[in-house]
């Protein structure tokens, strides 16, 4: 444990290594990141179960001292941060060798490769910070990673909008993360996590305080995270390569947010205010994403809002003092929804088509993805047995027992939604007749199904490590010493999981009469209520709406700044050049070579000297 | 002869050094610098003649060091002048205009 700072650096070693030499390796640049990726990996894994037996771990070195102050840095082995390096590194690892099918004779796979390190160091050196500005470092790497990924196939005009939309929404975030850093700074005199704890439980701090700095450093994870109202570049931002959503979109980069409000508890714990914020932008985003995800047609914008959807519900944990019940729905989430990207990356491997009302009756080409997509489908789904009907099931208990009655009744009524789309997606894609012809459909190479059967795997059982019947194993671990991140279970009333899975067999069966038996007509939502279809299908307009309000502001603004630097600051430059140039000209004509120039040069010098000298009285300046 | 007031003979050193300055800063010709120059130191050596005569501690070191700046500026003549066919030996003339490879 003492050496953890390590396993950021293989994926790092990965990345310069790929930089200088992937143009040679070429395809074989799949194997060194594949291979540092393992050993981070392995690492990880000895670390997470080191922690299991040993208490926490923390080294720091001064870096920087400023004054009295000094800056540290180094690294943290908490709970949470173990379990998230583990999560990291194992997604990152099936993601690469995923990837060496998905993205066979591609002109830069080294390059891909490349990024996926890059990306990977940034994240594993994310969760091992144990200071925020740190963190905030790696919070920025991982967005420039995420980026580079995005915007892969840079040739695309929709690749590249959606890289510097991606790029600049967080960037909105940070910017609330940021001055919310530097508040906490400025009273507490110290980045570190430990210290800003201590102070907020001494009341060094005052509560106004508090609130501000949480809600500041929520609207940073609210930007990486996807929430509404910053979450429209998580959608976009499926234009990168299905791996990357797999990896960055779904499981690590976006659960980073989540990751910051979990590292941050006790801050937020301290003012009701700010929870009650995280609880109800999360609930919000819960159901908002889940309703525009019933009507879309691209198979990964329906996992995109999936995912942003599923990202609400941990916020709406956190918020609900779930700190358990959010940090387990993080992990299961990672697990299943990398699985569902892998398999739709798989499908679209297939087809070469992301339209989901052009695929039908893939279940008996693709005899693996298949499958696994039902596991995924199911577990998102929240059916009983499947990893994710556990922590769904925390997540409401955590809300109904806080008291936030209302955003537990949103809660369940987007986990209707999320089991109607989900099934949507699945009937549409693998049952049925195929609705257009698709030639050659073939299933993926074993490199790209096997990361899909560890992830299914994982998908299943990962929910037992914190069951209401088994034992909540991961829940008394990850609080362990630790009072102010509340208790590792939650106790709430039976029916609350009866309704669960009463909610999401429901919104099964509904989609099974839609799109399965095909007894309920398609169109039933688009012919009864055509105006609540279309704001469905078209995002609620959000994008729309940004467009004509922030976009064109700052247009217009930037118009009028623009101005001003071509006539003010360009008008004063050029008068400064001009002068100069002047000067030069005369000075340079003055240079001719005859004695008898200089000579009169000196002369009319003397003469000025002269000149000075008398009207001064003696006196030079 | 004391009725010449020492103005007077600053005056005309003035003049000629004037006179001396004008020509060597415009003239084309390089004879015509050069006796310029002369001009010059000579207006030097009136002011230095006249000091030894009516200035604060009046002596005949003055006119003496006249004397001196004479041989020397003679001296300084001819090594002008020797320079000087030497420069029309090279370049065929004795324009200052075209004498400017200072400026390389």
């Amino acid at each position: 444990m003492e050496n953890a700072w390590i396993i950021p650096l293989f994926p790092l070693l990965s990345f310069l290594f790929l930089l200088l030499f992937g143009k040679k390796l070429k395809e074989n640049s799949a194997y060194v990141g594949i291979l540092l990726v393992g050993v981070s990996f392995v690492y990880s894994l000895i670390v997470l179960f080191e922690r299991f037996t040993q208490p926490t771990y923390k080294a720091e070195g001064t870096w920087l001292s400023i004054g009295d102050v000094q800056l540290t840095a180094g690294f943290e082995v908490n709970q949470l941060n173990a379990l998230m390096l583990v999560i990291v590194s194992l997604v990152s690892l099936l993601v690469h060798t995923y990837s060496k099918g998905y993205m066979h004779d591609d002109e830069r796979f080294h390059v891909f490769y490349a990024y996926l390190g890059l990306f990977t160091f940034a994240m594993l050196g994310l969760v091992l910070s144990p200071n925020l500005l740190q963190t905030y470092i790696f919070w920025e790497l991982v967005g420039v990673g995420s980026f580079l990924l995005i915007g892969f196939y840079f040739f695309k005009e929709d690749a590249k909008k959606a890289a510097k939309k991606a790029f600049i929404m967080t960037r909105i975030g940070d910017v609330g993360l940021f001055i919310g850093m530097i508040l906490l700074f400025w009273q507490v005199g110290s980045f570190e996590y430990d210290e800003i704890f201590a102070a907020v439980e001494a009341g060094s701090i005052s509560a106004g305080m508090i609130t501000v700095t949480a809600i500041l450093i929520f609207i940073g994870a609210v930007g990486k995270s996807g929430q509404f109202p910053l979450h429209t570049w998580l959608p976009d931002a499926m234009e990168g390569p299905t791996p990357v959503s797999a990896l960055i979109h779904a499981a690590t980069m976006v659960a980073a947010g989540v990751y910051l409000v979990a590292a941050l508890f006790p801050l937020f714990t301290a003012s009701e205010t700010a929870l009650m914020t995280v609880a109800v932008v999360g609930a919000i985003t819960a159901i908002f994403a889940a309703s525009i995800g019933l009507v879309q047609t691209d198979i990964k914008r329906v996992l995109a809002y999936s995912t942003v959807s599923q990202l609400g519900y941990m916020m709406l944990a956190l918020g609900s003092a779930g700190y358990v019940a959010g940090v387990f729905h993080l992990m299961t989430h990672a697990f299943f929804k990398a699985l569902l990207f892998l398999a739709a990356g798989s499908v679209i491997h297939a087809v070469h088509t992301q339209n989901i009302e052009e695929m039908g009756g893939l279940w008996k080409k693709l005899r693996v993805t298949g499958p696994l997509f039902l596991v995924g489908t199911l577990a998102i789904s929240g059916v009983p047995l499947f990893s994710g009907f556990f922590s769904k099931d925390e997540i409401l208990i955590s809300a109904w027992v806080h008291g936030n009655t209302a955003l537990f009744w949103l809660a369940v009524i987007a986990a209707f939604f999320t089991a109607f789309y989900m099934f949507r997606l699945f009937f549409l894609v693998f049952t049925g007749e195929a609705r257009k012809e698709i030639k050659h459909v073939h299933e993926s190479p074993a490199v790209m199904t096997l990361p899909m059967v560890v992830l299914g795997v994982l998908a299943v059982v990962a929910g037992y490590v914190n069951t209401p019947w088994f034992g909540t194993f991961l829940g008394d671990w990850l609080v362990e010493g630790n009072e102010a991140l509340g208790h590792g279970h939650v106790e709430g009333p039976a029916w609350i999981m009866i309704v669960a899975t009463l909610v999401s067999l429901a919104g099964i069966f509904l989609a099974y009469l839609m799109y399965g038996k095909k007894s309920l007509s398609r169109d039933w939502l688009s012919s009864r209520a055509p105006v609540t279809y279309s704001v469905l299908y078209n995002k609620y307009f959000v994008d729309e709406f940004y467009e004509l309000t922030i976009v064109n502001i700052t247009k217009f603004f930037s118009l009028f700044l623009k101005y001003i630097e071509v006539f003010i600051v360009e008008g004063i430059v050029n008068l400064v050049t001009q002068f100069v140039q002047t000067f030069g000209k005369i000075g340079s004509r003055v240079h001719n070579g005859q004695v008898q120039m200089y000579g009169t040069v000196a002369f009319v010098g003397l003469a000025v000297l002269f000149v000075i000298f008398a009207v001064t009285g003696g006196y030079f300046g | 002869m004391s009725s010449v007031p020492v103005s007077a003979y600053l005056t005309l050193a003035l003049i000629l050094f004037c006179i001396g300055l004008y020509g060597a800063l415009t003239k084309r010709n390089t004879v015509i610098v050069l006796i310029s120059i002369e001009l010059m130191l000579n207006a030097v050596n009136i002011n230095l003649v006249a000091f030894s005569k009516y200035g604060a501690n009046p002596g005949i070191t003055g006119q003496v060091f006249a004397l001196f700046s004479i041989a020397v500026a003679a001296a300084e003549a001819a090594v002008g002048l020797a320079i000087l066919i030497a420069l029309y030996r090279n370049r065929k003339t004795v324009n200052m205009d075209e004498m400017n490879t200072l400026k390389h």
